[in-house]
């Protein structure tokens, strides 16, 4: 059986079984839609949480990125698991003791403010959308690969599949759906990164595996290390980035973590306060089982990358001898080989092969058959390896069964669609509930706030599609800078939301308004309007702001508050009361 | 009133000293031995790896779990001590 025909057999086979899923379990009220009635047991909800969570930047970015940067990619490992440290002990349990559907709910009544609440769905919105454009490059790629076509026609195709997928269901549906995405992705995962570390090893643990040493005598990381000078690149187990721009950035992924609505909501589908804590216990275990795999198969996956491309003597392969996935991926334009030295081999090493950092192709083929590009730069480094597409090459450099390739490939559009899904419903609830009912025209019926709701997802689609098409970087860094926005505007109001009894709607709205404006105006800089690095903020990058940003919303809504009136006698009985877990069965009914 | 005023003020006191205590953990598992002593710590190997690399790329996540469970079994008694679970 060809690998098309399996790869279509297994991403086939998984959508049957969602949309089954999402059918049997269909939302039926407005309540369902949003929360799943309240009554998801927390070893489902942290496995949902952990779908929702790991996205196409974890699944298919990650694993890229740190085999690409060594050890600097430990601000994304710790980064989007340390954050739940946070939100277990800071967030969650507070917040399900308060009982509503969303964080501008929470926002509006704590604050006791439309403004605030308005201005909550703002940050909301803004911070899914860029969160979701980034899946939707990660959908994209995964089609243009298997149904070779551009990337272009794959964030098509994967727009249309997210929204009939993400507007049939709820949150009910998409509970249970997503408990089913976790099974396919984690298996996607592991399934490979075993085979990868028997293979390179004889470790069945991946997680020990990074750490062992190889038949040469040396270990596996020595000899990483030991390549990666060879080809100009600095140690893989060296940092590259500062300690100030790797602190700043781990915190703001850690902060936008507990701080990013699509993660919270989750935290109000557990029926007691305990329960909520519990969830977050489960959800990191799962998503551990991910991220502690990362480094390995990050770590094999170069060797085999380096060793395919170069050779065994590290002196090129010729073109003609490239294996198949090659081949593919730069029919996808996602590698890309030109012959600087003219001796038909293909040489990969340190340097960027291409002007800007990506080739821009241009019709017709050269000599051995490669895909002509208009942008060679000067060095000798000839090729251009996609970072994203790590995960995907990875069975294929590595000569794996084709069920294992397939198998992949059915992952990363679990890992996808699960949170494009999960970030459509957080966009079209904030739009729908938050927006329409709560704000502008409370008399509209559920009818017409759920229609509003499927209205809204739509547009997020076209929105975000057209962001994964012309994308300000790689998923995982498209991803980092919700975080940033997250950790910059909705984290902190939380926070003084519940620890701080006389923190006012003042503070607050000054508080988020500067967070996010700061933070979103260094972005727009740096991304859009050619900022370079030397005119970084202290050497913090864009990715690392967010904390900035931060600390500014921080000490902005302390200081007004501190001039301002203190809130109303009954909103300090509210935080009294959300601080005490007893009665959360009772909040629920409303 | 005042009785359970001054209980729930205790509970909440309790809570956050359990935080604090926890927070220090995480933090000098993850910026401390992952960022800001890396490179002290790479002199020490450990399994294979450069302790310094492991705790960033891996140990930290492991402390990670261990304290959100920790917390759970703290609070879980903290609820019953105060009589505040449901």
């Amino acid at each position: 059986m060809s690998l098309d025909l399996l790869t279509y057999i297994f991403i086939g086979g998984s959508f049957a079984l969602y949309i089954g899923i999402a059918i049997w379990a269909r939302a039926g009220s407005t309540k369902e839609f949003y929360v799943a009635g309240g009554g998801v047991p927390p070893v489902a909800n942290g496995m949902a949480t952990a779908a929702d969570w790991m996205s196409a930047a974890s699944f298919i970015s990650l694993a890229g990125i740190v085999s690409f940067i060594g050890r600097d990619g430990a601000a994304y490992l710790m980064g989007w698991t340390g954050g739940y440290v946070l939100l277990a002990m800071l967030l969650a349990p507070y917040l399900r003791k308060f009982g509503k559907f969303t964080v501008p709910d929470f926002v509006g009544d704590r604050y006791y403010s439309s403004t605030a609440r308005t201005i909550a769905v703002i940050c909301t919105i803004v911070i899914s959308f860029t969160y979701v454009a980034g899946q939707m490059r990660g959908v994209g790629i995964v089609f243009s690969r298997y149904l070779h076509v551009d990337i272009e026609t794959g964030v098509v195709v994967g727009m249309v599949i997210v929204f009939f997928y993400a507007v049939l269901g709820g949150m009910k549906g998409i509970t249970y759906t997503q408990v089913a995405q976790y099974c396919v992705l984690i298996l996607a995962f592991m399934v490979p990164a075993i085979f990868l570390s028997m293979q390179v090893t004889g470790h069945f643990l991946p997680q020990t595996g990074l750490g062992a040493t190889l038949d040469s005598g040396k270990s596996v990381l020595t000899t990483l290390n030991e390549l990666s000078v060879e080809l100009g690149f600095a140690e893989y187990t060296q940092g590259n980035k500062t300690t100030i721009d790797m602190f700043f950035m781990t915190a703001a992924l850690m902060c936008g973590t507990a701080g990013l609505p699509h993660v919270i909501v989750r935290f109000f589908t557990v029926p007691r306060v305990k329960d909520a804590r519990v969830s977050a216990g489960w959800a990191l275990i799962f998503i551990a089982i991910l991220y502690t795999t990362v480094p390995a198969v990050a770590g094999f996956g170069r060797v085999n990358l380096i060793e395919t491309i170069n050779g065994q003597d590290n002196t090129g392969v010729e073109y003609t001898q490239m294996p198949a996935w090659f081949k593919n991926w730069e029919e996808s334009g996602l590698i890309a080989w030109t012959d600087k030295n003219g001796d038909g081999k293909v040489f990969y090493s340190a340097g960027n092969a291409f002007e800007n950092g990506k080739p821009s192709f241009i019709e017709g083929t050269g000599d051995h058959g490669e895909r002509l590009t208009a942008n060679p730069t000067a060095n000798s480094s000839e090729v251009y390896v996609d970072r994203d597409i790590m995960v995907l090459a990875n069975p294929e450099i590595a000569n794996l069964p084709d069920w294992v390739i397939a198998l992949v490939a059915a992952g990363a559009v679990a890992a996808a669609l699960s949170t494009a899904a999960g970030l459509l419903l957080v966009i079209s609830t904030s739009i729908a509930h938050d927006l329409m009912k709560k704000t502008i025209n409370p008399n509209i019926t559920d009818k017409q706030e759920l229609r509003y709701a499927r209205l809204a997802a739509i547009v997020a689609i076209i929105i975000a599609g057209y962001f994964g098409i012309n994308p300000p970087g790689f998923v995982a860094q498209v991803v980092a800078l919700a975080f940033g926005l997250a950790a910059s505007s909705v984290f902190p109001v939380i926070i003084m939301g519940i620890f701080s009894t006389r923190m006012n709607t003042q503070g607050a709205v000054a508080g988020m308004i500067v967070g996010l404006v700061s933070t979103i105006a260094y972005i727009v800089y740096f991304k859009f309007m050619g900022g370079t690095a030397d005119q970084w903020f202290f050497g913090i990058s864009p990715e690392g702001f967010g904390t900035v940003g931060m600390i500014l919303n921080f000490v902005v809504a302390m200081t007004v508050a501190t001039l301002t009136p203190a809130p109303p006698q009954e909103i300090q009985h509210i935080i009294e009361d959300i601080r005490i877990p007893r009665g959360a069965a009772e909040a629920q009914v409303h | 009133m005042s009785v359970q005023n001054e209980s729930a003020r205790s509970y909440w006191r309790e809570n956050i000293r359990i935080i604090m205590t926890y927070m220090v953990i995480w933090f000098a598992a993850s910026y401390g031995c992952g960022i800001l002593f890396v490179e002290e710590l790479d002199q020490i190997q450990f399994f294979g790896f450069p302790l310094g690399f492991w705790f960033a790329q891996q140990g930290a996540i492991y402390i990670f779990i261990g304290l959100i469970w920790a917390y759970v079994f703290s609070m879980n008694r903290l609820d019953e001590k105060y009589d505040v679970h449901e």
